[in-house]
């Protein structure tokens, strides 16, 4: 046994400069898909609380089709089929490809968050507010809305942390992150802990600050009923 | 003396017609019939009390005045314009139809001030300065300014509640809907919310209240009706209900309450 190999640091000193750029990488899909799926994530809820059938319909169907599909599947979907077989990865490239199928599956995810949310605000609210004569849309953008986000917090955090750390399936995508350069260092210099463990390490400087952030945001936010 | 305004739209409505009308109104909860043919007309300046025992229907019969509660059948009426159905016809209506919650609903997320604005602001677009000019009259009018600033979490119950009507009436409603408005509240708060209620009725606001408080219907009320099992069982005035109510039903439920 050799365990010299196995404790060997040095790939990360010969490769900095890639690990860096994947690093970067990994936080600029994060960043990009937290805000679309956020976004998408509160236009499906809107639909799924709105008082039209059929856009009701359709937020369930999205958010079963994509809650219920591997985020892998929906990845290489992205990549192959809209990307080579549609043809959009020549205006498209592997980054946005993944940013994409990555905002899809999340912002399933998200939708169900912010229902939850949606349900903790006292019925009552919701009819006041059309009481002095807001729409529907007024009373979810002004009232609702607002109070829900606040009190899911909490599990949006979860969302977007899971989210995080689901980037690293986007090597199947073709988009170069830390998984796929850590995949690329094992291959070229063996499979050694000091590499896993960087990488490891990697993920946490990102994901236990956002977590941190995300306790406090939500005791700061929390509405006082 | 604060303007509390009689209505925005008041403009080319005849003033002899009754302001709100209801006519043969029905509705089910599922197999459950809890509005029978209820005709019911309320005129200007006029506060109607709605009494009765509970899930005798008045507050399904107060919701469905602003459409809270849709209706199987009949027509009601407010201005003479017959209710419109879901859209924005029906928000511009419930905006001159202020409505009192029993438990207050106010937003928990924004100041009681902003509670008052919004509404003015968002619906009938005024200014946020003269928004809240106005609110902070209302405020003071109820006896919390100085409350304004605090979230509703913040005030006891009455102090909510008075918040609500403040929000009510910064609308200029033509017409208000008390639903219950001091059930939830403790005792010693529901002199302080009847008080406001009071100077409201004598100020020639026109006010329909549910409510189980009979020294306010025998106060400010000009029409006192009865309500059971889905039905206006009688119609009067308080004076007339309370010394001689004409049916048993009425008076068994006369009998119930004010003897203890």
């Amino acid at each position: 046994m050799n365990w010299d190999v196995l404790l060997d640091f040095s790939p990360f000193s010969k490769n900095w400069d890639a690990v860096l750029q994947s690093f970067w990488a990994t936080i600029k899909l994060s960043l990009m898909t937290g805000i679309l799926s956020l976004a998408l994530g509160t236009l499906l809820v809107s639909m799924r609380v709105s008082p039209t059938p059929v856009l009701r319909a359709f937020g369930t169907f999205y958010v079963n089709t994509f809650r219920n599909t591997p985020l892998t599947l929906i990845l290489l979907f992205a990549s192959f089929g809209v990307g080579d077989t549609l043809g959009l990865n020549k205006v498209l490239n592997t980054y946005w490809l993944a940013v994409f199928g990555m905002s899809a599956y999340t912002a399933a995810f998200v939708c169900e968050a912010l229902r939850s949310g949606i349900n903790t605000v006292p019925l009552g609210q919701a009819e006041a507010a059309r009481a002095i004569g807001l729409t529907f849309t007024q009373s979810l953008r002004m009232i609702i809305l607002p109070q829900a986000f606040r009190s899911s917090v909490a599990p949006l955090g979860s969302v977007l942390i899971a989210m995080m750390k689901n980037t690293t399936v986007a090597l199947v995508a073709g988009y170069v992150e830390m998984a796929a350069q850590m995949k690329q260092m094992f291959e070229e210099d063996g499979a050694t802990l000091p590499i896993f463990l960087g990488f490891a390490v990697g993920f946490m400087v990102l994901t236990l600050p956002s977590g941190l952030l995300v306790s406090w945001l939500s005791k700061r936010l929390a509405v006082a009923r | 003396m604060v303007d509390i305004g009689k209505g925005a739209g008041d403009a080319g409505s005849s003033d002899d017609l009754p302001l709100v009308v209801l006519e043969s109104v029905n509705k089910h909860f599922g197999e459950l019939h809890v509005l029978k043919d209820i005709d019911l007309s309320v005129n200007r300046g006029e506060v109607v009390v709605i009494i009765g025992p509970s899930g005798g229907g008045k507050s399904t019969l107060c919701r469905s005045i602003n459409r809270l509660e849709p209706i199987d059948g009949g027509t009601i009426r407010i201005d003479g314009k017959k209710l419109p159905e879901e859209g924005r016809d029906l928000a511009r209506l419930r905006a001159d139809v202020g409505m009192v919650f029993q438990s207050f609903n106010l937003f928990a997320h924004k100041t009681i001030l902003e509670n008052v604005t919004l509404g003015p602001m968002k619906v009938r677009k005024v200014g946020k300065a003269e928004a809240e000019k106005h609110a902070m009259e209302l405020l003071e009018r109820v006896g919390i300014g100085t409350q304004a600033g605090k979230y509703p979490a913040q005030l006891s119950g009455g102090q909510q509640q008075r918040a609500a009507i403040a929000r009510a009436l910064a609308m200029r409603p033509k017409v208000m809907l008390f639903d219950e408005p001091t059930s939830a509240l403790d005792p010693e708060m529901v002199k302080e919310v009847l008080d406001v209620m009071t100077d409201l009725a004598q100020e020639g606001m026109t006010m329909i209240v549910v409510t189980h408080e009979m020294g306010f219907a025998r106060r400010a009320a000009q029409k006192v009706v009865f309500m059971a099992d889905g039905q206006i069982v009688e119609e009067s005035t308080p004076d007339e209900f309370f010394t001689n109510a004409r049916t048993d039903r009425a008076k068994d439920f006369l009998s119930k309450i004010l003897t203890h």
